[in-house]
């Protein structure tokens, strides 16, 4: 069990936020988060020791970095249900509909590069039925592509997106997500890359007041994948459900990256993500970032990661920070824990009879299952069930050597 | 027809001074159709008994054997117990988050049987298991023991009992902690299984109360991981009236 609390008292850079914040409220910036600019220039190339890259493995990310033009794409496929548009627009566009301006390299490569962005617009009052459905698909890994993306909800829509990656591609993407006064978005990003695929992406959202929003990030494919998902509020009363499932199998490394930026009063944020790890060489990465600024009085902010690890030679990375400039809130709390499978649970199992590799597929089926529920997109859910299943087929119901009271 | 027979049982567990000695030889026989309880105070090593009959990795078995209908149950894996007919109720069940009891049922129903039950006699067959063990039709959706109460959770026990119908049950402090009208819920369903042709049943108790409900063939005092002595029911009305201290002096001599 790792719990990690920043440390509030003796970093510099907190004191002088603080100082900053009392002076000019709206430009305080989280010392765990690079300030937001179109500017290429303020987000130099990454050595590795920055803090918000030192977990990520930067030769593995193939030159994405360096920023070359291309006009690869990803072949796109849309279900739109009535109403719901998907068109083309300028980033001069996208920057006018709200977006928030890029907080890393990939992200501010994604906009400089891509040549323009496609918009997902749901219009006000506009409950759509059907969930819309994108598949992006990538040819190869070696072929490097941007992606620019705003998805809009007007005020008092309600829409659910499932934004499916397949394929394979070098693919850094940036999706800002406004989301009108009063409406209910329930989004899913499902990474379900081909091994080889490289994706760095940004999912950065916009809760409107008295707007409730939920966003799964669900990862099981690609080499590397790097995903950020970003809140903040444009009002009062907003609420954020981030949620996030992954599986990585020897040698991926799958990272997800979080910031809910508490700049407006009684907002909720709410984090659960859970992952497996198994082979040799799996590597998960999990940042929980909250800021609970001055101004947010009457909050409520929880964050949970849990890990569970299913062989050796897994390593799971799991770093919750709290920065608090209010004491007026109404709550605010973490949990981080890496656990192997529990050898009184199989016991427990086996001793009803099922075999020892069935009772790690029960568990494991356990451990994600109140999570998929949570999604709450029920065409999804047996899909991700499946996925799980089968990912826990390739290697421990294989016979590759599991730890714990295997006998 | 079912034997299980225990002989000579040493064992021992892993602490952080090295290896230490729980059973120091017990050796017992359960008949077909017969019930035994043993009784003991707290440490002697009743459940240590019944984890290691079970297979608990926790302990080391340093001697002795176990058999069930002659086969050799100390080779088996856990699961191969269970399958071969051995049941243990635990003192402490434990909770498995995420997993329906009734897809925990159905799992364990088809491993024990090697096939999956017929679905329409399945579902009632649970639902009257629940309904006789006294459990909320919805019981079934909750989660393995999570956030069970202590009752909850031997009658979610004594369920599994009745519907995975083994040889030989046993049934690790399964009264602990339970009130009267809970206490007659799950003896009546021990009886149920009891009275069912040739099961045996071995029935771990600290304290005669449930005695009056399930009424055994075989009552045997267990002290310092060992049987101290062995009798009949009346074995069990003497321990009522005058409490372990005789075989606890004993045994510290
Ligand atoms: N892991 C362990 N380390 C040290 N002692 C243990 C361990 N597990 C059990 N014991 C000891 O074994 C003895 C028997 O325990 P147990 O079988 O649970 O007794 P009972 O069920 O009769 O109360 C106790 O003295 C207990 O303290
Ligand atoms: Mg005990």
């Amino acid at each position: 069990m790792t719990v990690t609390d920043t440390d509030l008292g003796t970093d510099p850079s907190i004191a002088r936020d603080s100082v900053a914040s009392a002076l000019e409220q709206d430009r305080v910036e989280s010392h765990l988060n690079p300030p937001p600019s179109y500017d290429l220039a303020d987000h130099p190339v990454p050595t590795g020791r920055e803090e918000v890259w030192r977990f990520t493995p930067l030769k593995r990310l193939r030159g994405i970095l360096d920023g070359e033009a291309s006009d690869k794409q990803l072949r796109r496929e849309a279900s739109l249900p009535e109403g719901v548009t998907l068109t083309e627009i300028t980033a001069e566009q996208a920057r006018e509909l709200g977006e928030l301006a890029p907080n890393d390299r990939p992200s501010a490569l994604a906009v400089a590069n891509a040549g323009g962005a496609v918009l997902l617009d749901v219009p006000a009052e506009l409950e759509a039925t059907e969930p819309v459905v994108v598949t992006l698909t990538g040819k190869s890994a070696d072929d490097l592509v941007w992606g620019h993306v705003v998805v809009r909800l007007g005020r008092f829509s309600k829409a659910t997106v499932v934004l499916r990656h397949a394929g394979s591609a070098r693919y850094a993407a940036t999706t800002t997500v406004v989301v009108g006064d009063g409406a209910e978005l329930n989004m899913v990003s499902l990474q379900d890359w081909d091994d080889d695929a490289v994706h760095l992406g940004r999912d950065a959202i916009r809760v409107g007041r008295d707007a409730s929003v939920k966003h799964t990030s669900v990862s099981f494919g690609g080499d590397v994948v790097r995903m950020h998902a970003n809140v903040e509020y444009d009002g009062p009363g907003g609420e954020a459900e981030l949620l996030g499932l992954y599986f990585a199998d020897a040698g991926q490394h799958l990272e997800h990256r979080l910031f809910a930026d508490h700049n407006q009063p009684r907002t909720k944020s709410n984090v659960v993500y859970k992952g497996a790890l198994q082979g040799q060489g799996a590597r998960t990465v999990w940042i929980g970032n909250v800021l609970i600024r001055k101004v947010a009085e009457g909050i409520e902010t929880y964050e949970e990661n849990r890990n569970l690890v299913l062989t050796d030679g897994c390593q799971a990375d799991s770093v919750p920070n709290l920065e608090i400039e209010t004491g007026e809130i109404e709550g605010a709390g973490h949990a981080s824990a890496t656990a192997r499978f529990d050898d009184e649970q199989l016991f427990y199992l086996r001793s009803r009879g099922v075999s020892d590799a069935e009772a790690r597929r029960l568990v494991l089926h356990g451990f994600f299952n109140d999570l998929i529920r949570k999604v709450g997109i029920p065409s999804l859910e047996e899909q991700l069930t499946d996925t799980v299943e089968a990912e826990l087929a390739k290697n421990v119901l294989d016979g590759l050597a599991p730890v714990g009271g295997a006998q | 027809m079912s034997e299980l027979v225990i002989k000579d049982l040493q064992v021992s567990v892993d602490t952080e001074d090295g290896p230490k000695e729980i059973l120091k030889g017990v050796t017992l026989t359960i008949g077909s159709g017969e019930t035994h309880a043993i009784m003991g105070p707290n440490g002697s090593g009743k459940s240590t008994l019944a984890y290691s009959i079970a297979g608990h990795p926790k302990y080391t078995i340093t001697g002795g054997t176990v058999t069930l209908d002659g086969e050799d149950v100390l080779a088996m894996s856990v699961d191969e117990r269970a399958r071969a007919g051995m049941f243990l109720a635990m003192q402490y069940p434990v909770e498995v988050p995420g997993v329906s009891v009734s897809n925990f049922l159905r799992t364990a129903k088809t491993a024990i049987d090697g096939e999956a039950p017929k679905l329409r006699t399945w579902v009632k067959d649970v639902n009257g298991a629940l309904e006789r063990l006294n459990l909320d039709p919805t019981f079934g959706t909750r989660s393995v023991n999570e956030g069970f109460s202590g009752g909850e959770k031997k009658r979610h026990e004594i369920a599994q009992l009745e519907l995975l119908d083994p040889k030989v049950a046993i049934l690790d402090e399964t009264d602990s902690g339970l009130d009267i009208d809970a206490l007659k819920v799950v003896s009546d369903g021990v009886n149920r299984f009891r009275e069912k042709e040739g099961k045996g049943v071995l029935l771990i108790t600290h304290y005669t109360r449930i005695l009056r409900y399930i009424k055994p063939d075989h009552v045997h005092v267990f002290v310092a991981g060992r049987v101290a002595a062995s009798g009949g029911p009346e074995l069990a009305e003497e321990l009522e009236a005058e409490g372990y201290d005789k075989y606890l002096k004993a045994a510290a001599v």
